[in-house]
């Protein structure tokens, strides 16, 4: 059996979301590849090449593939499965569950006339998962009886897969074989125009160790620095509810939640976030959750584990005070 | 140009869900039923470039049992022209709602659909990719704005890093994000107007399309649920608690 994973990156870095995708595939069983499309990647396939448990990449540098537009992408991937590049044969592809796989995954499986299974958070076996449907309020143990099984991953879910930061990759011997893979052309249906991306020195929020995430009460965007100043102390990523997002206070990136990010970081702090499903289905598997609000009803306070009943604008300075003691 | 809308009828967002006691699913017995969230937003969407002048005819479409026809009445009621209802009481996989959808989209000759990006109950975020695939039109997907210009539409979309603007060509499949458009609501007078608007019904059969499922569900639990914790009342208290008993700072 021959696994496929299909790496996400910004041709300069590996994506982590890959590493936990490469873990998920490691549970199938079978041999681990992985694809590097885009256009001078060769620092993301040498790195993708680190990876523990991958055996192969392939890696296909071409300009087709500096965006990650879909429809070239799931080409590339319809050509590979159907025996391009040495007629490996895949039983499954598998993308993280990110905006980039989530597009790509549904697209390339209807090509092939397979129905993808989304989101997946448990492996059962190599044909059978576990997804979380309705936001998370039900887990539906699912099996597939298509030829290749074609699966985005709940990165949350599953560990990251050691890489080159890791000692057991200094190793060259164990590195992965790199091949080129001709590219299987480009649609002139759609033309890249730009990406304006929301600069951060903090870590990405899908894989920070700390969350700091703010709702409606934190009023407006311009209280987002008391957030940001506390994200910093605790060194990790800021996030938002819908609700936040939604009021203008923040870009669409900061959504956590159902239809937005999903996070696990060891220590959530949800701050004037009052606690909906569907903000409760991204991040209620946080190791710690800490919830801060006036509202002493809120319902964030039945998943926190620890709650402090008190005005955010009160709370929040006084942790920080504490913070740099 | 014409504009395709796929609704679906799902169980209303403000329901809290319960796992049947046998584990095949989740109760839907006389549970509050709705149009998708992100369905009202495609219909919005069509709406407004219908009344900006860019389309002629809006057209909603929705595959399920009968009582799929409420939500079809829905999206007429907020002001589409007509509905086509595929009657079926499988229980249907994106790919077959993908085909069917593609079969509509062709009959119709419809120039533009736009589709919600997830439904909220299994969550699966495919059939606007699987549908642009198999009609291989350009695929926007997750957009929060779509503009009608000469080649085409431009689109913004919402991606994990930030935003995305593309150019596609017409015809086209979007699916839609949460920024698109705040969905209006349908008045007394549109709503009583939606009951005399026409709604073709077909079957998969007639759309010559085979809804034989592939994924077999074994199984439907709860997730393990969180304990409420303790509540803290100093900045003091609470850095301590992290420190010393949670240890996570």
């Amino acid at each position: 059996m021959n696994i496929l994973v299909i790496a996400e990156h910004d041709n300069a870095d590996l994506a982590p979301a890959t590493l936990n995708t490469v873990t998920a595939a490691g549970q199938v069983g079978g041999d681990v590849h992985v694809l590097v499309a885009g256009q001078d990647c060769a620092g993301v396939a040498d790195a993708a090449a680190k990876i523990a448990g991958v055996s192969k990449v392939w890696v296909c540098d071409c300009a087709t593939y500096a965006h990650e537009i879909t429809e070239n992408t799931a080409a590339l991937i319809q050509s590979i499965v159907n025996g391009k590049g040495d007629g490996k044969g895949y039983s499954h592809v598998m993308a993280p569950a990110s905006t980039f796989g989530k597009a790509l995954i549904p697209y390339v499986a209807a090509l092939c006339d397979v129905q993808s299974i989304s989101d997946i958070s448990e492996v059962v076996d190599a044909d059978t998962f576990v997804r979380p449907i309705y936001a998370g309020n039900a887990l539906s143990k699912v099996k597939s009886s298509e030829a290749v099984k074609m699966l985005t991953v709940r990165t949350t879910a599953f560990e990251l897969a050691d890489d080159a930061s890791a000692d057991q990759s200094t190793d060259q011997n164990k590195w992965a074989e790199i091949e080129s893979i001709d590219d299987a052309g480009a649609t002139n249906w759609v033309q890249f125009i730009e990406q304006s991306l929301s600069p951060s020195e903090r870590p990405e929020l899908t894989s920070a160790r700390v969350v700091v995430s703010g709702g409606r009460g934190m009023q407006s965007g311009e209280n987002f620095p008391l957030l940001e100043k506390l994200a910093d102390q605790l060194g990790g990523a800021v996030g938002a509810s819908r609700a936040a997002v939604d009021a203008g206070f923040v870009p669409n990136d900061y959504q956590v939640g159902q239809t937005g990010k999903v996070v696990a970081p060891d220590l959530y702090l949800a701050v004037g976030i009052s606690g909906a499903i569907q903000h409760l289905a991204g991040m209620k598997d946080s190791k710690v959750i800490v919830a801060i609000n006036n509202d002493e009803e809120a319902p964030i306070f039945q998943v926190a584990d620890y709650g402090w009943n008190e005005d955010l604008f009160v709370a929040v300075p006084a942790l920080q005070a504490e913070l740099e003691k | 140009m014409k504009i395709l809308v796929p609704v679906k009828r799902v169980i209303d967002a403000n329901i809290r869900v319960r796992v049947k006691p046998d584990q095949t699913g989740v109760e839907t017995a006389n549970v509050k039923m709705a149009m998708n969230p992100f369905c009202e937003i495609a219909v919005e969407q069509a709406l407004r470039l219908k009344e900006a002048g860019h389309a002629e005819e809006v057209i909603i479409v929705s595959a399920g049992p009968e009582k799929c026809q409420e939500t079809i009445r829905t999206g007429l009621a907020m002001g589409a022209d007509r509905g086509v209802h595929i009657n079926t009481e499988t229980t249907l996989e994106p790919l077959a709602i993908a085909k069917m959808i593609k079969a509509v989209a062709e009959k119709e000759s419809a120039d533009l659909v736009i589709l919600g990006k997830q439904a909220i109950d299994d969550d699966n975020n495919q059939t606007g990719q699987m549908l642009a695939a198999i009609m291989q039109r350009p695929l926007g997907s997750y957009i929060s704005k779509i503009e009608k210009n000469h080649d085409g539409f431009a689109i913004t979309r919402e991606i994990d890093a930030g935003l995305e603007k593309l150019q596609i060509t017409s015809p086209a499949v979007v699916t839609t994000d949460l920024r698109l458009n705040e969905p209006r609501y349908a008045s007394l007078p549109n709503i009583m107007k939606a009951k005399k608007k026409p709604i073709d019904i077909v079957t998969p059969e007639q759309l010559g399309v085979d809804i034989s499922n592939r994924i077999e569900v074994l199984q439907v639990t709860e997730p393990p649920t969180r304990d409420a914790g303790v509540m803290v009342s100093s900045a003091a208290e609470l850095v301590d608690k992290l420190k010393n008993e949670a240890k996570v700072i």
